[in-house]
This record gives structure tokens, sequence and C-alpha cells, in this order.
């Protein structure tokens, strides 16, 4: 097995903690996996996005020629890493900001309505949790339960926040 | 279990498992998260932190804590390791032990921020005045940095000789899951006979100095710091070789890149090309016996060297080889990064 992720966005969308959550998953869950954010002189507000290689043997390249599954939480995003997605993999595209439809045939594309889902959820920051959901449920690779056990983990300082993540979390994994 | 650390803060908490006890910096990305890191956790431990007024100062604090007789260290990226060249070049003739990350950045002048190996010839060469060498290591991994800075003090120790580490943007932030090993014992370590520990009163004086104004003498301490390299070279050189053994084509690289070019000859074998990788673990000592064996294999046709500079490791991997096979380069530069696909692109289409 190895699933190779890019996930792309606004910075402030939740990018890199998405990323961050499959990466903390896989040590949860005794896999390899290799992290890399991109760290170019980013700001709230423009572009962000890491890459995510998940792995059972140890992972040798960290940089992704072809991503297996595309998040992308923006329109931008879209543009850029659409035609990079192996043949055959995913696209989770954020459909609350992204009007347009993917233009590939040969992919599978899932359309998340991330932000309003996120409202629904009780908590707008969740529109990357909704997402973690979505890529869950696609990927196969992780149970909820270990990306749930993950989600309490990582907010245990704030467990006022949890309900509505594992609410996000839920939306995201039970869509079709 | 292993736990998801940054390459950078890795780096630092290995240091201070290592036994570092003195740091002192100046800020610059992209190696921010060291200082930052070791800014609180060194208090932890009864060391000292130092946020230096400039990089020159930063390295001259490092020369005296080390000649006291402390574990320390500095980091920094492109830019500031040229400003720290003076202080290395005083800190290697007076034969102090230190540690110095260098987490390149693309360049030259102030360049970017971006991850690049432009800095190899610095790193080997000397970087700053006079014949004089640092133990160079180009780790590719979070782990292999943990490893490497947790037992660079001791080997820095061993020959009175600085350690650089090698690094580049992408392995400073990348993060991976790795295994900290336990604090070192720092009260086992011997007493320093050379250090200046301030208790030797009563006793003949300890003397640290770069300047040896006498011809005789400062050719003889020449000659002792080239017999500690060659000392070194015997005993420190690392190498991995990855599917060489029936390689037709040798991929060459180090650090992150290493590991990028490790995918390309798994994509090239699995298309039936013979590739393989051989990556130089210490970059000075040069693993010179590694790379001869190689080329001197039969099945071996060409070697393909490739970084993330205008071709610097390139001229070691052809000294090392004696040119007996031709050696190709194939590199990005300014903060760009290649991909798998781009180094088989490379490979099959010039072999056409």
């Amino acid at each position: 097995m190895e699933n190779k992720i890019i996930i792309a966005g606004f910075g402030g969308q939740g990018v890199q903690s998405l990323g961050m959550f499959i990466a903390y998953a896989s040590i949860h869950d005794g896999k390899e996996v290799t992290f890399l954010p991109s760290y170019g002189p980013e700001m709230r507000g423009g572009t962000s996005n890491c890459s995510v290689v998940v792995s059972d043997k140890p992972v040798a390249s960290p940089i992704i020629s072809a991503p297996d599954i595309l998040i992308a939480m923006n329109k931008p995003s879209l543009t850029k890493f659409e035609s990079r997605v192996k043949p055959g993999g995913y696209i989770i595209v954020n459909s609350s900001l992204i009007e347009t439809k993917v233009k590939r045939t040969d992919v599978k594309v899932y359309y998340v309505d991330a932000n309003d889902l996120a409202l629904k959820a009780g908590n707008a920051k969740t529109a990357n949790i909704v997402v973690l959901g979505a890529y869950t449920k696609i990927s196969g690779v992780f149970t909820p339960e270990v990306m749930k056990a993950v989600i309490e983990k990582k907010f245990a300082k704030k467990p006022k926040v949890i309900p509505a993540n594992f609410a996000a979390f839920d939306l995201g994994y039970d869509l079709e | 279990m292993k736990q998801l650390m940054k390459g950078n803060e890795a780096i630092a908490e290995a240091a201070v498992r290592g036994g570092c006890r003195a740091f002192f910096g100046y800020p610059i990305t992209p190696q921010n998260e060291i200082p930052e890191y070791l800014s609180w956790r060194l208090y932890e431990v009864g060391g000292c932190f130092v946020q230096a007024e400039s990089e020159v100062a930063a390295i001259n604090m490092v020369y005296g804590a080390a000649g006291a007789g402390a574990r320390a260290m500095t980091s920094s990226s492109s830019p500031g390791i040229s400003l720290k060249q003076e202080g290395i070049s005083y800190i290697c003739c007076s034969r102090l032990p230190c540690v110095i990350v260098n987490m390149v950045r693309g360049g030259p002048g102030l360049g970017g921020i971006q991850p690049a190996q432009s800095d190899y010839f610095q790193a080997t060469k000397g970087g700053g005045h006079g014949d004089y060498h640092m133990i160079v290591y180009g780790p590719n991994s979070v782990q292999e940095c943990v490893d490497i800075m947790y037992d660079a003090f001791d080997v820095s120790e061993k020959y009175r000789v600085p350690v650089m580490i090698l690094g580049d943007g992408m392995l400073g932030q990348i993060m991976e899951p790795v295994e900290l090993p336990e604090f070192k014992d720092l009260s086992k370590l011997p007493r320093k006979a050379w250090a200046t520990y301030g208790d030797n009163k009563g006793k003949d004086r300890q003397i640290i100095n770069s300047l040896l104004i006498e011809p005789d003498v400062l050719e003889r301490h020449n000659h002792l710091l080239f017999d500690t390299y060659k000392e070194i070279a015997d005993n420190e050189t690392m190498c991995e070789e990855y599917l060489c053994s029936d390689a037709e084509i040798v991929l060459t690289a180090y650090g992150t890149v290493a590991r990028i070019a490790k995918s390309a000859v798994d994509i090239l074998r699995s298309r039936g090309i013979k590739v393989g990788l051989l990556r130089p673990i210490t970059l000075y000592p040069f693993p010179e016996k590694a790379f001869i064996k190689v080329a001197e294999q039969d099945c071996v046709k060409e070697f393909v060297c490739i970084e993330l500079s205008m071709g610097q490791m390139i001229e070691d991997v052809k000294i090392s080889t004696q040119m007996k096979k031709p050696v190709k380069f194939y590199g990005r530069v300014g903060g760009n990064v290649m991909t798998p696909e781009d180094i088989v692109k490379f490979v099959t289409e010039e072999d056409k």
C-alpha cells in the first residue's frame, strides 16, 4: 500500500493541519509517512499546499510526481494540480468554493460541500475535517475509529471543539 | 512508539540528547525551528541559549564555549553560514570540536528560501580561508538527522574537528516518524586535556590560539590537521549502495535528493532498466572507495549525478571514479525540486 496525497488551498483553510491529521493517523496505525509542507513566504489568504505519502514500507521520495488523491480546497489549487493526478486516481473538490467541474474523465471526482457541511456540524472552522472524513472513506487507508482517536488526541486541550469535529468528520465520511 | 517530528525540531532534540548544552545563533529561514526549539529546551536541561546580535558574534561565541570544553553548536542557512566562515576557519585551526548545521537555501546572494544543495563546495572544501576541512554529513531523513546529530559531538571531540550537518529546506521542514535515543550520560565523558575550563590554577596555562606566526610551526600544524583528516577518512566514511551490483546506470545523489532518486530507481527497475543508487552519507570525507569499486564493475556504463545545484558534487564523483565511466549531470536550482518522474525522464531520454 502506498497512498500519495496532495492537499492544497488558501492559507487559513486548515490545509496543513489536514495533512498533519493524516500523518498522525499513520503513526497511530504503525505506518510509514512523510509530511512535506510548502513553506514559501506564505500568509493567511495566500496559497498553501502539502504532500503526504503514507506507506507500509519506508517512504523514498517525499516529492510526489502524480498523486493518488488530490484534495482541492479552492479553485487555484484545482487548476494547478488537476493535470497531475494519476489516471484512475481521485480528486476531492471543495464545491463550496469551486463552482467549476473537473474536466478530466480518467479520474474519480467527489464534490464535497465542505464549508456548508462544517456549518451544519456547528463550527465553520471544521471544513477541513469534513474533507478528512471524505478522504478516510474514499482512500480506505484508515478506519474512521483511528481518525477519530487522532482528532480526540489533537484537540485534547480544547475538548469543547471535539463534538463539532466528530460531527464534521461523520458528515464527510457518510457522503455518497 | 515513534513520534512525528519536523526535521529541524528533531535535530534540536537529538542535539540535546547527544549532549549539546550551549547554542548560539541568529535567525534565518528555513532553519528557525532549531533555535526556536532550543531557546526553551536548553534551559530545561541547564544549558545556555543565546540569540546573538549577528552570525559573526554567534560563531565566535561557539568558539569560546567550545574552547571552554562545552558541547556547543550553531545553526544557520546559506547566507548566514557565509558570515560564519571566518570563525569556522579559526575554530578549525584551533582544533575545537563543535557542530554547525546548515539548512541550505538557494543562492548566491540572499537567494531564496527554498531547498538547494548549492553550498556543497563551501561545506566540503573548507569554506573559509586556509587549508582545512570539517566532517560533513548529508542526512536524507529525519531519523538519519537524529542519528547523526546524536553522535556528532562524540565524533567531533574524538578528532577535534568540527562537524557540519548539511541539510536543505526540505529536510528542515519535512515531518516523519522518528525514534529518539536516550540522553547521553555527560558525567561519563573524559576531561578534555586541552580545554580552558578555568580551574587550572597553579598548573600550566592552557592556550587556544589560531595565530602560528613561525612558518615551521604553522607547516607542522597544517600537516597535523591533514593527518587527522586521513584518519577520519579511514574510520568515518559512510555511503549507502542501493541495487548497484548489476546496475548499468548508477545514479548518485545525497540528502533528500537521494530519496527522490531512489524512487526513480524503483520506477526504472519496474520498467526493466538496470539502475542503482550510490548515496554518500559523509560528503567530507567523500566515500572514494565505494565510488571506485562501483565504477570498476563491468556492468556499469555510466553515472548520473543528481543535485539541487549547477553541479558541485559531480567534481568529487569524477575524481573518485577516476573518470573510468562517463558522469552525466541532472540538476534543478533556484529552490525548484525535481520529481522522481523528472529523473526517470532524464535517464531514459538521455539514453536514446
